[in-house]
């Protein structure tokens, strides 16, 4: 399901930048899928909550009339596991935005009930393509099978408790 | 105070490596930018954004890439129009307009045998110095 691995925006900045926050639970099955008995989120899950924090920023800079994708992972490097418990928390930084698309800057970190001090996690540099405006010239759906309905009532949500000043 | 060319060449270098993840040593000024450090489509925007930061050096003046001029967008349309290819050459209209479009380009060996579908030998590292040094230079 889309849009739904990060649990609220903590910053949201039109533009700029983004923070996002996702509590880690136990209960999340595909912990438990890499190493038994030892629960942590996989990187390439912690790429996707960079993905989608960034993702929406960069789609709000065009008020979602872009079909943002993400094109490439420039840079992904991982400093720390994050386990059950916690926090982690997804800032985004748009380095440049154009008609085709937009490039990003990442930091990760995570939080816990004991470890009140954020922890660095990953630096991760992502760039997103505005697809219809692609080099290609490749012609797309009319339909935005990005920013879904199922979107667009989360995004009513975001807005409704203030976090998406849009 | 001007860039040399030398200082471009390793900006435009660096720029290349961080995009194309290839090492160092595999960027020389006639390397080709899509059969020899395998370039993709996605990575013509990365570069862009990259050259721009890259050559950005005071915030009051950016060094802006407008779209379509580092990589022209509608080469595969001008293939499939005859004027501008024939028998799978590029014709002398064809080659005047890749001309006007890559004037960074450097057209020597591959006016010897126009092939269309060799046309992307013309993007080379040296192709983006020299465009880079044009922009600058005004």
């Amino acid at each position: 399901m889309r849009w739904i691995w990060i649990d609220k925006f903590t910053e949201f900045t039109s533009k700029v930048s983004a923070t996002a926050v996702k509590n880690v639970s136990l209960a999340e099955e595909h912990l438990h899928d890499l190493y038994p008995a030892f629960p942590i989120v996989p990187h390439s899950l912690i790429v996707e909550g960079m993905a989608q924090t960034a993702g929406i920023l960069v789609g709000e800079a065009r008020n979602f009339a872009e079909k943002v994708i993400l094109a490439k992972i420039g840079k992904a490097a991982f400093h720390r596991l994050v386990r059950p418990g916690e926090t982690i928390a997804f800032s985004a930084a748009i380095q440049q935005l154009s008609e085709q698309g937009a490039s990003i800057s990442g930091t990760v970190t995570v939080t816990s009930a004991s470890q009140a001090t954020p922890q660095p996690v990953a630096e991760i540099e992502l760039m997103f393509s505005h697809i219809d405006q692609n080099l290609a010239g490749l012609e797309f759906p009319e339909h935005n099978f990005v920013f879904t309905e199922q979107f667009t009532e989360l995004l009513k949500t975001y807005k409704l408790s203030g976090e998406i000043p849009i | 105070m001007a860039l040399s060319r030398d200082e471009i060449y390793e900006k435009v270098k660096g720029v290349l490596v961080d995009a194309l993840g290839v090492d160092e040593d595999e960027i020389t000024p006639n390397a080709t930018l899509i059969q020899d450090l395998g370039m993709e489509s996605i990575d013509a925007l990365d570069i862009v954004f990259r050259l721009e930061k890259a050559f950005t050096t005071d915030p009051t003046k950016k060094f802006t890439i407008p779209r379509g001029e580092l990589f022209p967008e509608d080469l595969e349309s001008l293939k499939n129009d005859p004027n501008m290819v024939q028998d799978g050459k590029i014709t002398a209209a064809g080659m005047a307009e890749l001309k006007k479009r890559m004037p960074y380009a450097d057209f020597t060996d591959f006016e010897k045998d126009p092939q269309a579908d060799k046309a992307n030998v013309l993007l080379t590292v040296d192709a983006v110095v020299n465009y880079v040094q044009a922009k600058l230079n005004g």
